[in-house]
């Protein structure tokens, strides 16, 4: 069965049908053809689909596209502006927070909505005080970066670049 | 000796030339490519690990709206050659592992693709496997040669002499695990025909290799395969040799004249399609007299293969390199059985085989009252050991020595278990890691003045992550004498000379030769001031190394190691690394790649195991919630460092590669790091919990 969708990618309104079974994932890239959220596992283990839905960070390939009708998606090519961008892509260009780069635009969307998380407040594992501000450190970044998995072993250039990309 | 650069931009840490295109994902991978209106593949597979195929009833998948083919070894064209068994698909009614692909089917949405695979019904036949890998089977057997084309095995001296004599001995056995490579970008083929050429975007870490190899097996005139492949997401092996997927996606495309096909293979269908480390046991035997010198180093590895294509892992060759000792042996032996065809990980050999002699080396220091780093250094050989060749350069005592100072092991109190932190038991361990540089001929490259002081160098070369566009742009500003923003790479494409797989270390080593090679020739041709369209060309030298030298990267691992006293936990706060890898090109890439080498060492030895269900013949726990690797969290703290080394033999640059050498060790430190914690040896990888508990 198909339905027809409309969706807000890196601020451009796209309408298109989707397959029920299409995941959000398959409908951004087969779709639309966005190339930032990539194929990594299809099962929500990896973390490289992740872009900023409605401002939050999600796991495309574990939603469906039909329940997602109106969603503004940010992907990491829209973080971008042609040749400007984002400081915390900057940041992973500096501190080479990658190698391969498959997983870099997931990782690159999860920790803008990781950093959303901490300045509401949202605790982790690695927070001391539940109640208060969450202070941004190393171990924070850590905990609050590992549903993004990078099988080159970028990790320490990862918080390094995350914790440059939050100043 | 060859004839070596002087360094201008090599040395120089340019951020990397593709680091825009990832960081916005805007970088296209194989399964990224725009083709107009593709159909998808989706694989049917084998249930058992043994049989013959009765039947393959596709009418149910054939009849779902939106099906444009499937393929079964009932309708499938014959194939060329079948010489290679892993790539003959659908040649064959036989099963020989679970995970053979059975059938595939063509549709027009990755939706229907997968709901009509499922409709496929598969009569098998089942017959006895057989995937059982023991050192006590009476079949095992020597293969002719191991992996890299070194001897099966080595005997020097006499070892029951030379364990007679010595008062320290060692026999134990280790073993290392079943890993599967996975790097994150799952191996994708989008397969295009057009005029009877045969177009392929593919995630591989060699396009020209690639292309020979799927010609071969089509029957197609090499030219006739384009592979293309800018951008590759990872691929520690995997991506090395070709798998049948590619073989699958062609025959896929040909059945739907004019209509490009993607094929991605899903996280689960990678462990059993793509090769994977075999599992390894290690007897090693050692024997060192009361100062620690050593007079006995004996490893029999055994490993296993497919029974229908051989790789046979060489787990004891490092150990022929390491250690000085009068009395030697290594043997490697096989078994063959009903199992997915093992090949290449990171470090094949050199990674699983310095697990168990470097942690045999730490029980054998302990026993004769030897600091480990010190003992280390007391059996440091003169030549080669295997070759009686002199090294090109070998500094492992130094990476020993300033890493010791660098990760403080000097106050480190040997006795173990004896240091605790809030319910954690403290330990730290060392262990050796050493890669050989290797070099394979056959690359060609091409510079080309495109304006005045502006060079494009053409190579057939791929980036899997390595930097490859950014550090071969650097050799070839400083073999051209241009600046580094001067030159540009074209690589990744079969439209660029021929040049080798990326595998083995061996890229800057072989690429980078050829890359200067050609600047030379292009320079000797036109001089400094060439027209523009100036264009030469030159081939990778054959005789510009001496066979005279053994040529190995060395280095040294420290681990600190916490291990919880009730639970077993172990965490690893900090890894420390020196290596001794030549020139290094460019510091910010290669640090990322010995550090990522040491992560996926400590990930190895935490989470990493591939569990065989022997009653099925399959990895049970195939996918990342069940295979874990080294998350960000598991990471605190790893460092890497180099010794300066200066190696006027390996190549015109200097280099040693870097690509492996960072995961060899790295398990071992950290096992030896845990029994400094704990008291408890362990022999057997990956370091779980119930290894620590009473």
């Amino acid at each position: 069965m198909d339905s027809e969708i409309q969706l807000r990618v890196d601020g451009r309104r796209k309408r298109l049908r989707v397959d029920t079974r299409m995941t959000l994932l398959d409908a951004l890239r087969d779709g639309i053809g966005a190339t930032a959220p990539k194929t990594g596992c299809d099962h929500g283990q990896c973390g490289s689909c992740t872009v900023l839905l409605d401002g939050r960070r999600v796991i495309t390939c574990l939603t469906f596209a039909v329940a997602h009708d109106g969603a503004d998606i940010t992907t990491a090519e829209g973080l971008a502006d042609g040749e400007w961008l984002h400081p915390m892509q900057r940041a992973f260009i500096e501190r080479d927070a990658f190698q391969c780069g498959f997983c870099t635009p997931g990782q690159v969307c999860s920790a803008l909505g990781m950093l959303a998380e901490v300045e509401a407040g949202h605790p982790s594992v690695a927070t001391d005080d539940l109640t208060g501000p969450v202070e941004l450190t190393d171990e924070e970044i850590r905990e609050r970066m590992s549903g993004n998995l990078c099988r080159c072993g970028a990790y320490v250039n990862i918080v390094d670049a995350v914790r440059d990309g939050a100043r | 000796m060859t004839d070596l650069l002087r360094p201008r931009v090599l040395g120089q840490s340019p951020t990397r030339v593709d680091g825009p295109a990832k960081v916005t994902g805007t970088a296209r991978y194989a399964g990224d490519q725009r083709v107009s209106d593709p159909a998808y593949v989706h694989l049917v597979q084998a249930d058992v690990a043994r049989g013959v195929l009765t039947e393959v009833d596709v009418s149910a998948a054939q009849a779902l709206h939106g099906v444009l083919a499937v393929l079964t070894p009932d309708n499938a064209p014959r194939l060329a050659s079948t010489d290679d068994a892993e790539l003959a698909a659908f040649q064959s009614h036989e099963v020989a592992f679970r995970g053979q692909v059975v059938a595939a089917v063509v549709a027009r949405t990755r939706e229907i693709a997968r709901h009509a695979a499922a409709l496929v019904r598969v009569e098998i036949d089942q017959r006895p496997h057989d995937v059982h890998l023991s050192a006590d089977r009476d079949d095992l057997y020597a293969p002719e040669k191991v992996n890299g084309g070194s001897a099966t095995d080595t005997e020097q001296g006499d070892i029951g002499t030379g364990l007679a004599h010595s008062p320290f001995t060692l026999d134990q056995t280790y073993t290392t695990a079943w890993y599967n490579n996975n790097p994150l970008e799952p191996h994708t083929t989008t397969a295009l025909w057009l005029d009877g050429d045969l177009a392929l975007y593919e995630s591989t870490q060699g396009v020209h290799t690639t292309r020979e190899s799927t010609a071969r097996v089509l029957g197609l005139a090499p030219e006739r395969v384009h592979v293309i492949a800018p951008h590759v997401g990872g691929g520690f092996g995997s991506k090395g040799t070709v798998h049948v997927h590619v073989i699958i996606a062609a025959l896929a495309a040909k059945a739907v004249p004019g209509t490009p096909v993607k094929l991605a293979l899903t996280r689960q269908q990678m462990f059993s399609l793509v090769g994977y480390r075999t599992p390894t046991i290690q007897r090693v035997r050692l024997g060192c007299d009361a100062d620690g010198r050593l007079a006995v180093v004996a490893v029999d590895a055994v490993g296993q293969t497919a029974r229908i294509k051989e790789f046979a892992e060489q787990t004891a060759v490092p150990s022929r390199t390491v250690y000085a000792a009068p009395n030697r042996r290594t043997t490697h032996r096989l078994a063959a059985l009903d199992v997915p065809v093992p090949s290449w990980m990171r470090a094949p050999g050199e990674c699983p085989g310095m697990f168990g002699p470097e942690v045999a080396v730490d029980e054998l220091a302990i026993a004769c009252g030897l600091d480990p780093v010190e003992f280390r250094i007391r059996n440091e050989p003169d030549v080669d050991p295997d070759t009686g060749k002199p090294f090109s350069s070998r500094n492992l005592v130094a990476c020993l020595r300033e890493g010791a100072r660098r990760f403080g092991w000097e106050h480190r109190d040997p006795a173990p278990r004896a240091r605790a932190e809030s319910g954690w038991l403290m330990g730290t361990g060392v262990a050796a890691s050493t890669y050989p540089v290797n070099r394979i001929p056959g690359s060609v490259a091409t510079v080309r003045c495109t304006a005045p002081g502006r060079y494009l160098v053409s190579i057939g070369a791929v980036d899997i992550g390595t930097g490859t566009w950014t550090s071969l742009a650097q050799i070839a500003a400083d073999a051209l004498g241009a600046d580094f923003t001067d030159v540009e790479m074209r690589i990744g494409d079969t439209a660029r000379p021929r040049a080798s797989v990326a595998g083995g270390s061996s890229g800057i080593t072989s690429w980078g030769s050829t890359v200067v090679a050609a600047a030379r020739e292009f320079r000797r041709t036109f001089g400094d001031h060439p027209a523009e369209g100036a264009e030469a060309s030159a081939a990778m030298p054959e005789d510009d190394v001496g066979e005279e030298y053994a040529m190995h990267a060395f280095g040294a691992q420290f681990a600190e190691v916490r291990v919880h006293a009730d639970t077993g936990e172990v965490r690893v706060p900090r890894l420390l690394g020196v290596f001794a890898v030549g020139r290094v090109v460019n510091p910010r890439l290669a640090r990322s790649q010995l550090i990522g080498g040491m992560t996926m060492g400590l990930s190895m030895a935490l989470h990493e195991h591939s569990v065989l269900d022997e009653r099925f013949g399959h990895v049970v726990n195939h996918d990342f919630a069940e295979y874990h690797i080294a998350t960000n969290s598991d990471v605190p703290h790893v460092e890497a460092h180099w010794v300066e080394e200066h190696d006027p033999h390996t190549n015109p640059m200097g280099t040693k590669g870097i690509g492996e050498i960072g995961i060899v060790g790295t398990a071992a430190a950290i096992a030896n790091a845990a029994h400094h914690a704990t008291g408890v040896r362990v022999r057997d990888l990956p370091l779980t919990l119930d290894h620590f508990l009473e």
